[in-house]
């Protein structure tokens, strides 16, 4: 086995996931396709959501992929890391909100 | 940045064999990607053929006011190679003798050429060309008091003005092109716009050029002209007419920055895996010719940086023979990929 669990190189090989399953893989690129067109949202928009997304599920290939595309689309690099700050944000932000429940929990459980 | 050529600069890759070594070994030595005559023959296409004769594109020398980090021709300041008074006149003669439809004024900065003028008359009094385009870089109409008036020039004889603008914001723009150029630019266009450029109804063409700033390949050209429109108008007063996206080629300048910035392998694979056999079937090189400074004859002005003549005997704008030209085959090597790749690249933009 290789050392690393990531390879840059694998990112290009994303399609060959219908190789196993053509019908379920097929499905799935159909429908992520389907999704980054332009709709309601923008393509634009929907590009700098699924970069701040990348960052919260931490997905090196993701970050790699949205970071390109947003460049390709003219996304600047302010714009960028304000949508990483918005992701940042709500992750911790669900770290924190926890802490009511700890708190209620504490409340309970203490005379 | 680099205020040099590569030729200047005494690179390796100002040599032109290099660079084709290059673009041969590597990757597409060991079979890791397709050559390009491969991926035709992949996708059931044939060797590219040319169709009838359609533009001319002529570089008017290598001389610029600039030295851009992405440029495929090497120019700048220090290049003095620039076209003569007999080959202009021989351009001429073939735009009499061949239905040549546009003419392409092109360099390094074409505007500075001694004879750029005189050829443009020429060209509108001699000849029944339809269009002249000059690939302006805009700021060379604020470099020099003598340039002041190419504005009102341009327009006195329709001249369609193709200007780069890698960008619509200044750091984008400034670190492609340096330091101050994306404010002259802003200038240039300003001047254009008030002899009537880019505005509905005067018939006066005005179109930017987009070009990634890196090694990543441009987006859509509709969604791209949307947004320089809307900040160039809100921010500065600007009007233009269309945008037209083009692929950064592997070639020269941009080739040395893949290699010094380690991208090259990964930007080659991006090209060839976004190849789309619609753009592959529309590129530009089957209805042009290129025309060197020294008046040989290329099937586009990428092949011409590369020094890939026309696979002709005649081979010479002095010999032009439009029947034994037809029956050539089109040059092609892997930077040939840049044309193909996404919606395709043109010096009109998007081609698929």
């Amino acid at each position: 086995m290789k050392k690393e669990y990531y390879n840059p190189e694998d990112l290009n090989k994303f399609g060959e996931i219908t190789k196993w399953n053509k019908e379920l893989g097929e499905r799935f690129f159909e429908y992520y396709n389907k999704v980054f067109e332009e709709g309601a949202l923008t393509a634009r928009e929907k590009s700098l959501i699924a970069l701040a997304v990348a960052h919260v599920v931490q997905c090196p290939y993701c970050i790699d992929a949205y970071t390109k595309d947003g460049l390709q689309r003219g996304i600047e690099n302010e714009e960028m890391m304000e949508a990483v700050h918005v992701g940042a944000a709500i992750k911790s932000g669900a770290v924190l909100v926890h802490g009511v429940q700890m708190m209620n929990r504490y409340d309970q459980l203490s005379m | 940045m680099a205020t040099k050529s590569l030729k200047a600069r005494n690179s390796e890759l100002s040599d032109t064999k290099r660079q084709l070594e290059l673009l041969s070994t590597g990757v597409f030595e060991t079979g890791t990607l397709p050559l390009f005559k491969e991926k035709l023959k992949q996708h059931q296409l044939s060797a590219l053929q040319p169709l009838p004769l359609e533009v001319l594109q002529i570089n008017m020398g290598y001389m610029c006011n600039q030295v851009c980090a992405h440029c495929h021709v090497d120019a700048g300041p220090d290049r003095k190679e620039y076209i003569t008074k007999e080959t202009m006149n021989a351009c001429i003669k073939v735009m009499q003798s061949e239905a040549i439809q546009t003419v392409d004024l092109t360099g390094g900065a074409p505007e500075m050429h001694p004879d750029f003028r005189w050829f443009v008359e020429q060209i509108r009094s001699q000849t029944q060309v339809k269009e002249i385009i000059v690939r302006s870089n805009l700021t060379i109409i604020l470099a020099n008091k003598k340039y002041h008036d190419l504005p009102s020039f341009f327009a006195k004889h329709q001249v369609h003005v193709v200007s780069s603008l890698p960008f619509y914001k200044r750091n984008k723009t400034d670190r492609q092109r340096g330091s101050g150029v994306f404010d002259s630019s802003i200038k240039a266009l300003e001047m254009l716009n008030s002899v009537g450029y880019g505005k509905p109804g005067t018939g006066l063409l005005l179109d930017l050029v987009y070009n990634p700033s890196g090694a990543f390949l441009p987006g859509d050209q509709t969604a791209l002209e949307h947004d320089y429109k809307n900040v160039l108008n809100a921010d500065f007063g600007l009007v233009f007419n269309q945008l037209f996206a083009l692929t950064n080629l592997p070639i020269s300048r941009f080739l040395d920055y893949l290699i010094a910035s380690e991208n090259y392998e990964e930007y080659m694979t991006n090209l060839v895996n976004a190849f789309n056999p619609s753009a592959a079937k529309n590129v530009m090189c089957t209805t042009t010719l290129s025309v060197s400074w020294d008046g040989y004859l290329y099937d586009c002005d990428f092949n011409q940086m590369l020094g890939l003549k026309v696979a002709s005997k005649r081979n010479h704008i002095s010999e032009f023979d439009a029947q034994v030209l037809q029956n050539r085959e089109i040059q092609v090597s892997q930077h040939c990929y840049g044309c193909t790749a996404g919606s395709g690249s043109s010096c009109q933009g998007a081609i698929a």
